[in-house]
């Protein structure tokens, strides 16, 4: 498994009216080529804008961090994701080497362009095949991604899809173009629960046959435990914990993944209570000094949590916590 | 720190607190006092109206023939001064114009500025002038005047007048003429726009094919049968009120369909549904959820419809079908300028295009600066 | 009607007619509910399950009287009052909309943004007429208020001053200061994150028991549903194919739909091998279904009974009913 993916101290703050608002702060993870990895947070956790960073997708207002650097390794070298500064430059990237899926399908197909005139567009830009090519490889991938009748469909607008075909339709879309890295933003969170499971599948043999990396991105930890191989806990703009799926949520170290998982309803547990966590998420122009989970956390330990950021401590080989709890030096 | 926790909020709080409390009219005016343009556009539009409000006052003598200067036809700008060859003064001054003709001119009126000391005419401050009623009261006070004679700081027209004062006086009828039109526009607009936006459905086609069916009437085409029609028996001011209501009755189409797009979409949220599952009467719904929802709008769109007024009413007036004289406005005013004669000689008869220009202009900019401002609830949908 | 049935459904169906289909014959409808039965205890907290096109939403409306009611009967009694929902008069619906609410599921477009929050809580009573003076109007928002964990503070400020969840506290403060009996929460929580949505449930729960309310819990979410409900109907395509108690549901489902949809849940366990079935297929053309069965486009068991007849709910256990063909078979 080659790394593909290489993100370092990514930080991005916005220039709002209302001032300089840091949306997301010192965040650095990998992945592999073959590999899904899960962003997870609740609303306000700065995921959806990380995910857009890897693509420099972000608004004009966007201010990054000095010592942010993102590298794709791709087949012909490793390309620095910041240095890349015009469209054209970019180009090369967004949609090309790196693709990315959405929430809303209906939102990322125009509406009076068939859905087969937009792939066939897709393909034409990144690729130096010839149109007649590009439809051939079009209604094989929208085969391939489980739609019936493709070749009716290619011809189909939006709006006659069902949200579940338009959701592979899309995913049909991102991968026509061959990328190495996809980047799923929700792509299930519109979806009813039983065409979740269906494209939570598609997604995973895809990987399996192309062997592409995804980054996953979802408020839903049940998803990313079915899906994910890899998983980052974000709070507030930093991660908090990260590692396989297996460990994170089987050994849910942070206070804050420890509230997420009590919080979640479970039906092997019908008695249980549920417990939210604590107080409400803090605007992003207060965000707290120290640890960004202070201000909520029901294991404060002291003026520590509120005045250092905590770093982070290896739980095990590959899963890593940010909590002073575990940092040496603080006692228990 | 762990301070009492109940001492004073601090500045910071206070103000968050305020921006909580916010009503949406304060929260339009904090966005539209951020806008430089916006601001400066809304201080010159205040002056301008004041101006025009207080012309009578502002202006030495009277826009009309009984206000002119025999003996300074098509006369230049008078700037006044402080210093010349025979030295300096506090107070400014202008000199004397004589007018003569002779064979030597080939008989041509000639003016003749003279620049001796005697013939200098200082300039006064209140002074006493003609009188002028104002909401009923009798003054004689104006801004500035002359110890003798007359001044013209713009110049004077073909007939003497004094192209200050008509200026300032072009601006108070264009301004009441566009808030005829306005006024009438608006109810007219709300009243349709409401209704069809409102109800939607059959009533919502068939008044729309009436907005249609006026909003393709072509203008000027309408407005010369429309001056045709005038007969010219009427009054200057009876002209007056006639031109602005034709002026309304043709302008609210655009209004009204914004009106009525914007309560179509409205009336289909769900705090309209929450309100209606209490049974509120639509009365309640459209005072209490809908007007509030697009108050924003309608100012944004009646500030922004005035200039289209004046400048309307101003293209109607110079082709001749629309004011005429005593009532003086810009139109009025630039009926003359098409002669080679002042094109080429005269050109101070522009100096009002000018102000025009500036006024149309602050509308503009104070538009779009509440346009930018308004409906500051827009963004907060996540 | 059993054991004090506070609002009940009998055979109720709502259809909505569309533009379009031929010039002379029948106009095509949209049958978003069809023959639905089933009856809500008082004080109970009844869970409404389905998908999109489930006719959930729908149902709930017309429990409400907020949709109307094309044939069969909505029945309400809660002990002052017994209504025919479908045949009210003007005075009748009056009274009806103080006694059932309605909580919706946007927290950000259910508010007005111009109100306060104050006007917002206090604009049923006001409409309503349901107090005599300003100072009881305002006692009665604030006792609602503070039951709703809102700080008294805030009733002066505006709406975007809110987070989501804080939001839907005002909303459900909105919906309860009328003191109604019957409130239908219509996907309250599924806007809100996962750590407010347990605090707005844990909400809800201790209201309900506080003011004896009955709820009708609409959601997508049978997890949610699980926790909160007594008493879970499972919808499909407008109609009702499985009802029972909360814990025999999960239990012992009998329904293929019902067996999917918890089996398509994803667990929180990476390891749990999916038992049950993934359905394949889509769902009908809601203006030109299928006779028969309407699962059976995706249903892994459906024969040929299926196609020809629609099954019918039928009782199968304690207060458990069932509309399929084969669910001896299947068990």
């Amino acid at each position: 498994m080659t790394r593909l993916l290489d993100v370092e101290n990514l930080t991005l703050d916005f220039d709002t009216d209302e001032g300089r608002i840091t949306a997301v702060d010192d965040v650095s993870f990998s992945l592999e080529a073959g590999e899904i990895m899960g962003l997870v947070g609740e609303s306000g956790s700065g995921k959806s804008v990380t995910a857009k960073a890897l693509m420099k997708l972000n608004a004009s207002n966007s201010i990054y961090g000095e010592n942010s650097k993102i590298t794709l390794n791709l087949a012909d070298g490793p390309v620095d994701i910041m240095s890349l500064k015009t469209a054209k430059e970019l180009q090369v990237v967004r949609g090309g080497a790196i693709s990315m899926i959405f929430q809303e399908p209906m939102a990322s197909f125009a509406p009076a362009i068939t859905i087969g005139a937009q792939m066939v567009e897709q393909l034409l830009i990144h690729t130096s095949m010839s149109a007649v090519k590009a439809q051939e490889v079009s209604i094989e991938m929208l085969d391939r991604v489980g739609i019936s009748d493709a070749s009716t469909r290619f011809k189909q607008y939006a709006f006659e899809l069902s949200g579940g075909m338009r959701q592979r339709a899309m995913i049909a879309m991102a991968l026509s173009t061959n990328p190495k890295l996809l980047i799923a933003d929700e792509p299930t969170t519109a979806l009813d629960v039983t065409i979740q499971a269906q494209v939570i599948d598609l997604m995973k043999d895809l990987v399996k046959e192309f062997g592409m990396g995804i980054v996953f991105i979802t408020h839903d930890l049940g998803v990313i435990a079915q899906t994910a191989d890899t998983v980052a806990v974000m709070y507030l703009g930093r991660v908090v914990e990260k590692g396989p799926v297996r460990q994170v949520i089987g050994n849910p170290s942070h206070p804050y993944t420890q509230g997420l998982i009590k919080a979640l309803p479970r039906l092997d547990d019908l008695d249980s209570p549920l417990t939210p966590i604590p107080g409400d998420i803090p605007s992003p122009l207060e965000r707290p000094d120290g640890c960004v989970f202070s201000t909520r956390c029901s294991s404060f330990l002291g003026p520590q949590c509120s005045v250092s950021i905590p770093t982070f401590t290896p739980i095990s080989h590959d899963h890593m916590v940010a909590c002073h709890i575990y940092q040496e030096g603080t006692s228990k | 720190m762990t301070d009492t926790t109940n001492t004073a909020p601090t500045a910071n709080q206070q103000l968050k607190e305020a921006y909580f409390t916010a009503s949406q009219g304060q929260l339009i005016w904090q966005r539209f006092k951020r806008n430089k343009s916006a601001l400066a556009g809304a201080w010159v539009l205040i002056i301008l109206i004041l101006s025009g409000i207080f012309s009578p006052f502002l202006t030495p003598y009277d826009a009309t023939i009984a206000g002119r200067d025999k003996g300074y036809l098509n006369g230049a700008p008078q700037v006044p001064s402080f210093c010349d060859d025979n030295g300096c003064s506090i107070r400014p001054f202008v000199y004397t114009y004589e007018r003569s003709r002779s064979f030597k001119t080939n008989f041509r009126w000639v003016s003749e500025e003279k620049t001796e000391l005697e013939d200098r005419r200082y300039l006064t401050f209140f002074s006493k002038g003609m009188e002028y009623k104002f909401l009923g009261i009798s003054f004689d006070r104006h801004l500035y005047g002359v110890d003798k004679g007359m001044i013209h700081i713009f110049g004077t027209d073909s007939t003497g007048k004094d192209i200050y004062s008509r200026t300032l006086t072009a601006v108070n009828t264009s301004m009441a003429v566009g808030t005829i039109g306005v006024l009438i526009a608006f109810f007219l607009a709300l009243a349709i726009g409401g209704i069809s936006g409102y109800y939607g459905g059959k009533v919502d086609s068939v008044l729309q094919m009436l907005t249609d069916t006026v909003r393709t009437i072509p203008n000027i085409p309408l407005f010369m049968a429309l001056a045709a029609f005038v007969p010219d028996t009427w009054s200057s001011e009876e002209r007056f009120f006639f031109i602005s209501i034709v002026l309304g009755l043709i302008g609210w189409t655009t209004l009204a369909r914004r009106i009525r797009t914007h309560l179509l979409s409205e009336r289909n949220q769900e705090y309209v549904l929450a309100a209606q599952l209490c049974g509120a009467s639509p009365a309640h719904v459209i005072r209490r959820h809908l007007l509030p929802s697009f108050t924003s709008y309608i100012i944004v769109d009646l500030v922004i419809s005035f200039p289209y007024m004046i400048l309307s009413e101003t293209a109607l007036s110079f082709i001749g079908l629309g004011l005429k004289d005593p009532v003086n406005s810009l139109g009025v005013m630039l009926q003359n300028v098409t002669s080679a004669d002042v094109l080429l000689n005269y050109q101070w008869y522009f100096i009002p295009v000018i102000f025009f220009i500036v006024l149309v202009l602050a509308f503009v900019f104070v538009g779009d600066g509440l346009r930018d401002a308004a409906d500051p609830y827009a963004d907060t949908n996540k | 009607m059993k054991r004090d049935t506070l609002i009940s459904a009998t055979d109720v169906s709502v259809h909505y007619p569309i533009s379009g289909g031929k010039l002379f014959g029948p106009k095509p409808v949209v049958r978003a509910v069809e023959n639905v039965t089933l009856s809500i205890t008082k004080g109970s907290f009844f869970g409404l399950v389905g998908e999109s096109g489930s006719g959930k939403t729908t149902l709930g409306r017309a429990m409400l009287k907020a949709a109307p009611i094309t044939s069969g009967v909505v029945n309400f009694n809660d002990g002052e009052v017994n209504y025919s929902l479908a045949n009210l008069d003007a005075k009748e619906l009056k009274d009806y909309r103080t006694r059932s609410q309605l909580i919706f599921q946007d927290p950000y477009a259910a508010l007005s943004p111009r109100m306060t929050v104050r006007d917002i809580i206090a604009e049923p009573l006001e409409i309503m007429k349901l107090t005599s003076s300003r100072e009881e109007t305002d006692r009665r928002v604030r006792e609602i208020a503070t039951k709703c964990r809102l700080n008294l503070e805030h009733l002066r400020r505006f709406p975007h001053a809110f987070s989501g969840g804080q939001r839907q506290r005002i909303s459900i403060a909105r919906a309860l200061v009328s003191e109604p009996k019957f409130v239908v929460a219509d996907e309250s929580v599924a806007a809100l994150d996962v750590s407010i949505q347990a605090d707005v449930l844990n909400l809800l729960k201790e209201i309900q028991q506080e003011m004896g309310l009955t709820f009708l819990f609409i959601s997508h979410d049978l997890s949610v549903v699980a926790h909160i409900c007594d008493h879970v109907a499972v919808m499909y395509f407008g109609r009702l194919v499985e009802t029972a108690p909360t814990r025999e549901l999960f239990n012992n489902p009998r329904h293929p739909y019902t067996k999917a949809l918890l089996s398509a849940i994803p667990s929180l366990d990476p390891d749990a091998k999916n038992l049950a079935q993934k359905l394949e297929g889509e769902i009908p053309s809601p203006t030109n279904p299928p006779p028969g069965c309407k699962f059976q486009t995706r249903c892994p068991h459906a024969i040929d009974i299926c196609r020809r007849d629609e099954p019918q709910l039928e009782t199968i256990g304690e207060e458990h009913d069932v509309a399929c063909h084969r669910w001896e078979e299947l068990m």
